[in-house]
C-alpha cells in the first residue's frame, strides 16, 4: 500500500512537472517576442525592469487562463501597439519592411542572371 | 571588337560613377533624418478605447472591487498611476490637489508596487487628492491598462479613455484637463 502511494505521487509530480515545463517554455517563447517599453532594445525575457518583470506575471497568467499565444499577442497589441511584437505582421505600415528584400533579391537575381548571359554570349 | 568593349567598359564607368554618387547621398540623407529622429517608442496618448475589466484590490484594505464598480457615474474620473518611491510623482501632485477642487471630476489613485507604510506617509506629507486609492502590488493591473511606468494618468468620461498622460503631469497638460472637464 505504501509503494502505491509513493507511485501516485512519483507520476503525479511527474505529470505536474510536464504541464508546468510545457507553460514555462511557452513563456519564454512569448516574452521573448516581446520589447521592452523601458530599455528599448530589450526583450522582456531579457530586461528585469518592474514593467518587464510585470509583464511577465501576466503573460504567465494569461497562459494559465487559457489563452493562446496569438491572442495574448493580440491583447498586448491592443495595449501597446504593434511595436511591442519584435515579429510585426504584415500590413499598410510594414509591407516595406516585409518586401524590400524580397525586392532586393529578385532584382539582384535579375543583374547576375544578365550578366552571366553576356559572358556566355 | 576591341574599340566596342573599350566603349561598353567607358559606358559602365560613365554610368556607375554618378550611380554611385546618387546611391550614397540617398544613404547619407535617410541615415542623416535618422540621427535626428527620436528612437524611443511612446504609445498613442489620443484614443477612444473602453477601460479595461478587472478586479482589484482596495488600497489597505481586503475588499474587492470591479472596473465597472468604480467607473460607474456619469461624471469624469482621472486614473493616476503613483508610487511614494517615485520622484516624479511628487512634481505633479500640486496639479492632483487643484484638480481634486474640480466638482465634475474624481481622481481614482492606483498604488503601484509600494508599501502601505511609505505610500501612507506620502500622503500624510503631500495631502490625499484621491477619492478612492486601489492596490497593485505586482504591476499587473497597470499592464491592464497600457502603461508601463509611474506616473502615468488617464482621463476617463463614459467608461472609455479619453487621454492618456505618459509622464508627470505639467502646466500644459494641467490646462487641457480643465478644459474637457466642463
Amino acid at each position: 500500500m505504501k509503494i502505491l502511494n509513493l507511485l501516485v505521487i512519483i507520476v503525479f509530480f511527474f505529470n505536474f512537472n510536464v504541464s508546468n515545463a510545457k507553460d514555462r517554455n511557452l513563456n519564454s517563447k512569448i516574452t521573448k517576442n516581446l520589447r521592452c517599453l523601458i530599455c528599448q532594445g530589450q526583450s522582456i525575457y531579457d530586461s528585469d525592469t518592474e514593467f518587464a518583470n510585470s509583464l511577465k506575471l501576466v503573460v504567465e497568467k494569461k497562459i494559465i487562463e487559457g489563452m493562446s499565444e496569438n491572442e495574448i499577442y493580440e491583447f498586448l497589441k491592443t495595449k501597446y501597439g504593434e511595436w511591442i511584437l519584435y515579429d510585426p505582421a504584415l500590413n499598410q505600415k510594414t509591407y516595406i519592411l516585409w518586401l524590400l528584400p524580397l525586392l532586393l533579391f529578385l532584382i539582384g537575381g535579375a543583374i547576375i542572371f544578365k550578366n552571366l548571359k553576356i559572358k556566355k554570349n | 571588337m576591341g574599340c566596342s568593349a573599350f566603349s561598353k567598359k567607358n559606358m559602365k564607368t560613365k554610368i556607375l560613377l554618378p550611380f554611385t554618387i546618387v546611391s550614397f547621398l540617398f544613404i547619407f540623407f535617410i541615415l542623416y533624418v535618422g540621427l535626428n529622429r527620436s528612437n524611443i517608442y511612446i504609445p498613442e496618448t489620443v484614443t477612444n478605447e473602453k477601460i479595461p475589466t478587472f478586479k482589484v484590490k482596495v488600497f489597505n484594505s481586503e475588499k474587492e472591487l470591479t472596473s465597472k464598480e468604480i467607473f460607474e457615474n456619469d461624471i469624469y474620473y482621472l486614473l493616476n498611476i503613483w508610487a511614494s518611491w517615485c520622484i516624479p510623482c511628487r512634481d505633479e501632485h500640486p496639479y492632483l490637489m487643484q484638480l481634486k477642487k474640480n466638482k465634475k471630476l474624481e481622481i481614482v489613485g492606483l498604488n503601484y508596487k509600494d508599501k502601505v507604510k511609505n505610500a501612507n506617509n506620502f500622503l500624510n506629507e503631500l495631502n490625499n487628492p484621491y477619492t478612492l486609492i486601489l492596490s497593485d502590488t505586482d504591476g499587473t493591473i497597470a499592464i491592464e491598462w497600457g502603461a508601463y511606468g509611474v506616473p502615468e494618468t488617464f482621463l476617463i468620461h463614459n467608461g472609455k479613455i479619453i487621454k492618456k498622460i505618459i509622464g508627470p503631469m505639467n502646466n500644459n497638460l494641467f490646462k487641457e484637463i480643465e478644459r474637457a472637464v466642463k
